[in-house]
């Protein structure tokens, strides 16, 4: 029994238009992680998903799902899958409860089990209220929560994201982001891809960064983020400040009379910064970081990579 | 998949597929019924005496078979080129192709919403029929049957290769439009090749739809242009053609994946 969820081996893609989408992939997934996977727009990430997801046929490669290989077995490794497309599929004058039950009953549920685990997901993606509402009614977020549920409905072992807050406002961004991390300490493994960067350093483990249809980096978030050399913080200031102190060791931008930037290297930290911001009289009143980390990262490997 | 899965995934499509066309019922039941109605208010009522008998028969009454299987072709093919391109269109194709369902389990649900409907579409013409010939009587019963289920199932698949190749709703109308509406027209519809001079009898045989019309008409009438066992012959290995092309297609992805 193998220790991945999901294992991709030489996964090739060119479509009729001769575009090479992917040239050759290699990625694992172990069992239970939370996964990003990440890349500029046409780098390859909906590809991969299409064609884990049989939406898509491969040119090239091989797949295996829980041990299962899509060529093999394809219907077995399918029913290990939920799948949240990055665009809306499903009908939409169907009624919210219909959609949901009828994409269980494509997975062999009876209607009287997919009735009750319906319920339990509309409640629990806020959507219950609008069960009986046709679909094209709902507003762009409710449409992607439906999605939500119409994908866990079958209760899959990995679940595959592909831009799954797009167009969700903050907070309802935030409860889906509990609800998804909570499927995912149940067991469930979940690979994402999104444009949301913070979202992806702050929900998960391992990360693969995808361009131009090869990976440019497969590590842990941890890893990654290490191996930032400079970080940038955002200093809100008790009072006002007219003109940036002459601290010659720290780099300092004076962003407006109250806040100012503070770049530090790895060798610098933040004690010795407001020790020497006290000792101007500067009291400092809170504190953030400048930019996503993640982001700056992946700009600079995707940049890397294209010899800029 | 379980064979119990299976069973459970074909009724959900299959249900999915009626309620489609229930839901809609305006667009899909009731049109069949008016346009019938006035073709055997103008042409059964009202032209219809000055024409005479048709092969022996009142000219209304000769026109109900047909008037049925033109409704129930039509209803047969558009239910299923419509609602599989509409959920292609609308990427929904994508809930069927994610699951686990074999494709000839998703090619069954799609012909049983397309069968479906051209059987109530067939039941409600016959019942308007009565309307206007209420001594219309069936002449065999089994054989009205047979040739109800075949034809719809006959044209329910070639609506659904229709709609595998579509990529716009032009796609989906040029067929029924240009090819369908006008062999159905030129099947004995509205007369009996009978009373065509020789060359265009000769024609008129090489047009497929005259035998699923006539083999209907000797159901209902006991009348009928054509040989009938060679005519559910051909409609039987029409239906076994149609079924192999749509499961390579669809085995290939061929209009629905990328």
């Amino acid at each position: 029994m193998s220790e991945y969820a999901l294992e991709i081996n030489g996964l090739k893609k060119v479509y009729d238009n001769n575009v090479e989408a992917l040239k050759g992939i290699d990625l694992k997934i172990t069992k239970g992680d939370f996964f990003a996977l990440l890349g500029p727009n046409g780098a390859g990430k909906s590809s991969t998903i299409g064609i884990i997801s049989s939406i898509t046929n491969k040119t090239d490669g091989n797949i295996k799902i829980f041990d299962v290989d899509i060529d093999q077995n394809f219907p077995k490794a399918k029913s290990f899958l939920g799948v949240v497309a990055q665009e809306i599929n499903f009908s939409q004058f169907e009624k919210v409860e219909d959609i949901v039950i009828t994409q269980a009953g494509f997975y062999g549920i009876p209607k009287n089990v997919a009735k009750e685990r319906c319920k339990n997901l509309l409640e629990k993606l806020s959507l219950w209220n609008k069960r009986g509402d046709q679909a094209r009614n709902l507003s762009g977020g409710q449409k992607r929560r439906l999605m939500i549920a119409k994908a866990l409905v079958h209760e899959p072992k990995l679940l595959l994201l592909d831009e799954p807050t797009a167009g969700v406002d903050i907070e309802l961004r935030r409860e889906m982001w509990d609800f998804l991390s909570d499927i995912n300490n149940k067991g469930t493994t979940i690979i994402l891809t999104t444009h949301y960067l913070e979202e992806a350093e702050q929900h998960c483990n391992n990360i693969a960064i995808i361009d131009e249809g090869t990976i440019v980096e497969n590590t842990s978030m941890k890893e990654l983020l290490s191996r930032l050399s400079i970080q940038s913080f955002v200093l809100d200031l008790e009072d006002e400040l007219k003109e940036i102190p002459d601290l010659s060791i720290f780099d300092l931008k004076l962003q407006d009379s109250k806040t100012l930037i503070a770049t530090l290297t790895k060798d610098e930290d933040l004690n010795t910064l407001f020790n020497k911001l006290s000792e101007c009289g500067i009291r400092v009143k809170s504190m953030r970081n400048e930019q996503n980390r993640l982001e700056e990262l992946f700009i600079r490997l995707v940049k890397e990579k294209d010899g800029n | 998949m379980e064979t119990k899965e299976l069973i459970w995934s074909i009724i959900t499509l299959s249900e999915k597929e009626l309620r489609r066309f229930m839901r809609i019922w305006v667009q899909t039941l009731v049109p069949p019924a008016v346009t019938t109605s006035l073709y055997f208010v103008i042409f059964g009522s009202l032209i219809g005496p000055r024409i005479g008998a048709m092969d022996g028969f009142d000219y209304i009454q000769f026109m109900i078979p047909g008037l049925i299987m033109l409704a129930v072709i039509t209803a047969a093919y558009s239910n299923v080129v419509s609602s599989f391109y509409g959920v292609k269109f609308q990427r929904a194709i994508e809930e069927l192709l994610i699951s686990p369902m074999p494709t000839w389990a998703i090619l069954f649900g799609y012909v049983v919403g397309g069968v479906a409907r051209g059987v109530i579409i067939g039941v409600i013409v016959f019942f308007v029929s009565l309307i206007f010939y209420p001594n219309f009587e069936i002449a065999n019963y089994g054989l009205t049957i047979l040739v109800l289920f075949l034809t719809s199932v006959m044209f329910s698949l070639m609506g659904f290769i229709n709609a595998i190749y579509a990529d716009s709703f032009d796609d989906i109308a040029v067929i029924p439009t240009f090819v369908l509406t006008p062999l159905i027209y030129l099947g004995g519809v509205f007369y009996s090749i009978n009373i065509l001079p020789e060359i265009w009898r000769n024609i008129s045989l090489a047009n497929p739809l005259l035998y699923v019309v006539n083999t209907f008409r000797e159901g209902m009438l006991g009348a009928s242009d054509v040989s009938i066992p060679l005519a559910l012959a051909m409609m039987i290995g029409f239906i076994i053609l149609f079924t192999a092309i749509c499961l390579y297609l669809l085995n290939k992805g061929i209009g629905i994946r990328k």
